[in-house]
C-alpha cells in the first residue's frame, strides 16, 4: 500500500508557517517514512497532484491566482488544513483590506518604487478586493491557528491526522500564538 | 378652573356652532397633500358667498382614510370628499349652496368606516386639535375633574385594572397592574412618562392621535399622575413628528393657561406639570429604559431590567411609562366604566386597537377596530384587499419586532396572544400588507437592515449579530447564498433573540423567523444550487 | 441576611445584595465576562455572563442579577457555551483583530476567552470595517481596530478618575469610543493623562506608546485599591 500523500501550499503569507514546519527538524525523517511529500514550496512538482490526502495551506486567499489554486486544491484533496493565522483569519494580509486595490497597488508599485514605477499587469496575479481566510472560499477540515503554529503543533496535527484522529488544539495554539 | 367654568366653555362653544360644519383634515398626511391650501380655498369660497354665518370651516385631525386624502367632511350631511385639491375645494361650498361639487365623493358607509369602533379616535377628525375649547366641548377634562374631586387614586387604578386595558406600545402588559406597582413603589417623587417615540416603519397611530386629539392624551396622563402620585410628566415625541410636537406644545400651553395642568388642578392639592422632550431620531429610544436615559440627557441606550422603571426609573424614582394610545384610552374607561370597556374585545385583550394599515392594500390609513376582529376582516373588508387585482400574500404586524402572517392564517383574531402564537406580535399597531409580488426574503432583509441601523451598539449580539444577519440575507437575496448560510442565519436568529439586552435586539430576528416559518420555500429557491466544493476528510469534524 | 442557592448543582451561600456573578466567584465558579471589571459599574453589555435560571425562560446576565434564595443557576451548559462562542466570534469578525501584530498579544482578554472557548476559527464573514488609530496623545494610543466597545474606558474615566473624557458616539456597529466631543485625544481638554483607561482596556485597543507586539500587559492593581480606599470611613 502506498503512503498517504502530503502537500503544502503557500498562498498570501510570509512563509513563516513553512519555516515553522521546517523546524520539525529530524521529525521530518520520521514523517518521510509515513507520507509522500508530493507538492509544495519545498518540492519541485509544478502541478498540484490528484488524490492528495492532506494539504497544509499557509496564507490568506488574496489574489485571483490564490483563489484558483485553493479551489483546485480542495477538489483534489481529502483533508484540507488551514495552517496558521493567515489561512485561518487572513491575519496580516487583511491589513490592506481597508484600502481599495488600486490604492494598494499604487503604494506598492509606484509610491515606494525607486525604478520602473508602474503597476504590473502581467505575470503578477491581480489582487482580489479583499484578502480573506481560506474557509470563506472552500470547506476547511482542520484549523490550526498560530502565527506561526509551533513545530510541535504542526507535528502533532500531522501525526494525529495520519492516525485518523482529529487533533484537539485547544491548549496548544491560539490566534497570534 | 372649576367644573362650572368647564361647563360654561362648553355652553359657549355649543352656542357658537353654525348650521353646517366643513371639516378639513389637517393631520400630517393630508397636510402634505396641500391640506392647508384646501382649507384656505374653502374659507375663501365661504366668505365670497357670504356664508360665514351658516358655515363653519374647521381644522380637524385625521379622518382615517389617509390613502384617499386630502379629506373634507361635511356635517350634519355626513358627506365625505376625498382626493380633494385646492382647485376643486371651492366647489364643495358650491355644492352646499345649491350648485354641484366637483370633488370626488367618498363613501362614509364603506366598511372601512362602518366596521371601526372609535374610542381612542372618537374625537379624531371631528375637533380642532389646536383649540382646547373644542376639546372641552367634546367632554374633555370633565373626567379629570371627576377623578380629582370624587375618586381616590386607588379607585382609579382599580378601574383601569378592571377594564383589562393592556399596554398599547406592543408588549401588552396590563396597564392597571403597572399603575399599581408605581403607586406602591416607595419614592419621594414619582414621574409619568408618555412614550410617543413611535418608530416602526409603517406605523403612524401615535402621530395621528397626538396630531388629532392631544388633550385626550394629556388628560389621560394627568389621571395617571393622580393615580400613581406623580406630579411631573414627560411626553417623549420624536423630532420627525413636527406637527405632533407643535400641537402638543399648543395643547400643553392651553391646558396650563386654563389651569388644567399645573398646580392645584381643579382647586385640589393635585399638581401635575407636563414637559415635552423631543427625540433625536434613534429608534431604540422607544425602548423604555433608553427613553428614560434620553430624557435624563444621557445617551439613549437601554440598561438591563430589573430594576424596572416602576421601581427605579427617571433619576432613580418610580416612573410610569405608557404609550400614547394607552393614555388615550384612560378617559373613556374612567368615564364609561371599566365594565363597558371590558365588554369590548376578547377574553384576554380588551377594548379596541388603532392600526395603521399600509402597504399593498386599497384603503390604507388609520383604523380603530375592536380587538378580536380577524386579520381577514381588516385586510379584506376594511382594506379592500390588494390593489390592481393582485392577491394578498401576508401582513406584517409589529414592525421590525413583529412578523409576517401568511394569508392562510388570516382568520385568526387579532389579539395579543393569537399574534404571538403566529410568530408575530400585536406591536404598536403597524400593519403592512404584502401582495403576491412581494419577495419575503427581501422583506426580512429590509427589517433586518432597519434593526442593524437602529441597534444602539451596546450589547454585542444585537450590534454585531444584526450586521451578520443582514449580510447573509443580502447574500441570499442576491442568489449567492448557500445552505450553510441559511443554517448560519438561523443560528444567529437564535443567538440574537435569546442573548440581546433589550427588546429591540431580542425581537430583531422575528421578521426572519416568521418568513422562514411560513415562506421557507422563497429562501430555498434563492439559494445557490452549486454546492460548495467540499472534500471528504477521513476524520470526524473538528470541534467548533 | 445571607442567602443560599445552587450554582451548577453546587450549594452556594451568598450575601444578601450580591450578584450571581459575585456569589459564583466567591464559590470558585468562573463565569466569563468582558465588559465587567470589578470596581466599575455593571452595564450587562457583553452578554458573556448570561446564565440559565430555573423557572425563568430568559437568560439572565449574572453581573447584574441579584441572588434570590433558593435560586437554581446553571452557568456552563452546552447552550450557553455555544452562545458565548458565537458572541466571541462576532467580535472577531466585527473589527480588525490581528493578534499576531497586537501590542496586547498574550495579554488580551478577548484572545484568552477565544482560546478558552475553543475557537479554532471564526465562522462569520469578516467585516473589515474602516477603523482608525488616534496616536495624538503624548503617551497613549487608541486603535479602534481592536476596540470591542466594552466601555470600561468610559466608565473608569467617569467613575474613578472623574474626568469623563471618554464616551461613545454613533450607533450600532458604527459606534466608536471618543474623547471629548470626538476631538483628537491629544487635544482633549479634559483628559488628565492618568492612563486608567489604558490599563482597564481588555484588548490592545488602548495602549502605551513605545510598547511593541505582545509587550502591553495591563496593570489593574489601582482599581481594587482605589475602590477600597474610597470605601474607608473618613
Amino acid at each position: 500500500m502506498s503512503k498517504p500523500k502530503l502537500a503544502t501550499v503557500w498562498l498570501d503569507g510570509c512563509s513563516g508557517c513553512h519555516m515553522s514546519a521546517l523546524d520539525m527538524d529530524e521529525r521530518w525523517i520520521e514523517l518521510a517514512s509515513l507520507v509522500d511529500l508530493v507538492y509544495g514550496p519545498l518540492v519541485d512538482t509544478k502541478e498540484f497532484p490528484e488524490n492528495v490526502d492532506i494539504v497544509l495551506v499557509e496564507g490568506a486567499v488574496s489574489s485571483e491566482e490564490d483563489l484558483e489554486k485553493i479551489q483546485k486544491i480542495r477538489k483534489q484533496t481529502k483533508t484540507l488544513v488551514s495552517l496558521g493565522d493567515c489561512a485561518v483569519t487572513s491575519n496580516v494580509p487583511s491589513m490592506r483590506n481597508r484600502f481599495p486595490v488600486p490604492v494598494v497597488e499604487n503604494r506598492s508599485y509606484r509610491e515606494t518604487a525607486q525604478l520602473n514605477q508602474q503597476v504590473p499587469r502581467e505575470v503578477v496575479p491581480r489582487l482580489l478586493p479583499k484578502a480573506r481566510p481560506v474557509h470563506e472560499f472552500v470547506k476547511v477540515d482542520v484549523f490550526v491557528p498560530g502565527c506561526p503554529p509551533s513545530a510541535d503543533t504542526i507535528y502533532y496535527v500531522l501525526t494525529e491526522l495520519l492516525a485518523g484522529r482529529m487533533p484537539d488544539l485547544t491548549n496548544l495554539t491560539r490566534f497570534g500564538a | 378652573m372649576v367644573l362650572e367654568q368647564l361647563i360654561a366653555i362648553t355652553e359657549k362653544e355649543k352656542k357658537a356652532r353654525k348650521e353646517i360644519c366643513i371639516r378639513c383634515c389637517m393631520a400630517a398626511g393630508c397636510m402634505s397633500s396641500r391640506g392647508a391650501e384646501i382649507k384656505e380655498s374653502i374659507e375663501k369660497a365661504v366668505s365670497e358667498k357670504g356664508l360665514q354665518n351658516r358655515i363653519e370651516v374647521r381644522r380637524v385631525g385625521c379622518m382615517g382614510s389617509c390613502g384617499q386624502g386630502p379629506m373634507v367632511g361635511i356635517e350634519p350631511a355626513g358627506l365625505l370628499y376625498q382626493h380633494v385639491t385646492p382647485e376643486n375645494a371651492a366647489s364643495i361650498v358650491e355644492g352646499l349652496s345649491g350648485g354641484s361639487a366637483e370633488a370626488e365623493l367618498g363613501d362614509p358607509k364603506h366598511p372601512f368606516f362602518s366596521r371601526q369602533k372609535l374610542i381612542v379616535c372618537a374625537n379624531s377628525g371631528r375637533i380642532d386639535p389646536e383649540r382646547i375649547e373644542d376639546s372641552i366641548e367634546a367632554g374633555g377634562y370633565l373626567t379629570l375633574q371627576h377623578v380629582v374631586s370624587e375618586l381616590q387614586p386607588s379607585q382609579v387604578i382599580d378601574a383601569v385594572l378592571k377594564s383589562g386595558l393592556r399596554g398599547r406600545g406592543g408588549a401588552g402588559y396590563p396597564t392597571g397592574l403597572k399603575w399599581g406597582t408605581v403607586a406602591k413603589s416607595p419614592g419621594t417623587r414619582k414621574f409619568v412618562v408618555c412614550n410617543g417615540d413611535e418608530g416602526d416603519p409603517g406605523a403612524f397611530m401615535d402621530r395621528s392621535v397626538l396630531e388629532s386629539d392631544p388633550h385626550r392624551v394629556l388628560e389621560g396622563m394627568a389621571i395617571a399622575g393622580y393615580a400613581v402620585g406623580a406630579d411631573q410628566a414627560f411626553i417623549y415625541v420624536r423630532a420627525e413628528y413636527p406637527l405632533a410636537v407643535s400641537r402638543l406644545q399648543t395643547a400643553i400651553r392651553q391646558a396650563k393657561h386654563h389651569g388644567l395642568l399645573g398646580n392645584g388642578i381643579f382647586e385640589s392639592t393635585f399638581n401635575f406639570n407636563v414637559e415635552l422632550r423631543i427625540g433625536a431620531g434613534a429608534f431604540v429610544c422607544g425602548e423604555e429604559t433608553a427613553l428614560m436615559a434620553s430624557i435624563e440627557g444621557r445617551r439613549g441606550q437601554p440598561h438591563p431590567r430589573p430594576p424596572f422603571p416602576a421601581e427605579s426609573g427617571l433619576w432613580g424614582f418610580p416612573t410610569l411609562i405608557n404609550n400614547v394610545e394607552t393614555y388615550a384610552n384612560i378617559v373613556p374607561i374612567v368615564k364609561k366604566g371599566p365594565d363597558w370597556f371590558a365588554s369590548l374585545g376578547t377574553e384576554k385583550s380588551k377594548g379596541t386597537k388603532v392600526f395603521s394599515l399600509t402597504g399593498k392594500v386599497r384603503n390604507n390609513g388609520l383604523i380603530e377596530v375592536p380587538i378580536g376582529i380577524t386579520i381577514r376582516e381588516i385586510v379584506e373588508d376594511l382594506g379592500g384587499g390588494a390593489p390592481d387585482g393582485a392577491k394578498v400574500k401576508a401582513v406584517q404586524t409589529g414592525g421590525p419586532s413583529g412578523g409576517c402572517i401568511p394569508v392562510e392564517h388570516f382568520d385568526t383574531p387579532v389579539d395579543y396572544e393569537s399574534l404571538v402564537g403566529l410568530g408575530s406580535i400585536m406591536g404598536s399597531g403597524g400593519m403592512v400588507v404584502m401582495d403576491e409580488h412581494t419577495n419575503m426574503v427581501d422583506v426580512a432583509r429590509f427589517y433586518m437592515q432597519f434593526c442593524m441601523e437602529e441597534s444602539c451598539g451596546k450589547c454585542i449580539p444585537c450590534r454585531a449579530g444584526t450586521v451578520q444577519m443582514y449580510e447573509l440575507l443580502t447574500k441570499i437575496v442576491e442568489r449567492r447564498g448557500t445552505r450553510n448560510d441559511l443554517e448560519q442565519l438561523e443560528e444567529l436568529c437564535d443567538l440574537v433573540k435569546h442573548t440581546s439586552l433589550c427588546g429591540l435586539g431580542q425581537t430583531a430576528p422575528n421578521p426572519v423567523l416568521s418568513t422562514l416559518r411560513y415562506f421557507r420555500n422563497e429562501y430555498l429557491e434563492l439559494l445557490n444550487k452549486e454546492v460548495q466544493e467540499s472534500g471528504s476528510s477521513g476524520v470526524q469534524e473538528q470541534k467548533t | 441576611m445571607a442567602k443560599t442557592l445552587t450554582i451548577n448543582g453546587q450549594h452556594v451561600s451568598a450575601e444578601d445584595d450580591q450578584t450571581l456573578l459575585e456569589a459564583a466567584l466567591d464559590a470558585g465558579i468562573k463565569i466569563p465576562t468582558l465588559c465587567r471589571l470589578e470596581g466599575l459599574s455593571e452595564v450587562g453589555a457583553c452578554r458573556l455572563c448570561l446564565v440559565e435560571i430555573a423557572g425563568s425562560a430568559k437568560l439572565q446576565p449574572a453581573c447584574v442579577t441579584k441572588v434570590v434564595e433558593g435560586m437554581e443557576v446553571q452557568t456552563d451548559t452546552e447552550r450557553l457555551r455555544k452562545y458565548r462562542l458565537m458572541i466571541l466570534e462576532l467580535l472577531f469578525a466585527e473589527r480588525n483583530h490581528i493578534c499576531a501584530v497586537c501590542v496586547a498579544n498574550g495579554h488580551c482578554e478577548l484572545q484568552t476567552l477565544a482560546q478558552q472557548h475553543g475557537m479554532s476559527h471564526v465562522r462569520f464573514s469578516y467585516l473589515y470595517p474602516q477603523a482608525d488609530v488616534d496616536a495624538s496623545h503624548d503617551r497613549f494610543v487608541i486603535d479602534h481596530n481592536r476596540c470591542i466597545l466594552c466601555t470600561r474606558c468610559v466608565r473608569v474615566c467617569d467613575e474613578i478618575e472623574g474626568a469623563h473624557t471618554w464616551d461613545v458616539m454613533g450607533r450600532g456597529t458604527n459606534s466608536r469610543v471618543i474623547t471629548d466631543l470626538n476631538e483628537p485625544w491629544g487635544d482633549s481638554q479634559t483628559c488628565t493623562s492618568c492612563g486608567k483607561c489604558v490599563q482597564v482596556c481588555p484588548t490592545g485597543a488602548l495602549f502605551e506608546k513605545g510598547k511593541s507586539v505582545a509587550e502591553m500587559a495591563k496593570r489593574r492593581e489601582f482599581l481594587p485599591y482605589l475602590t477600597l480606599m474610597r470605601q474607608q470611613p473618613r
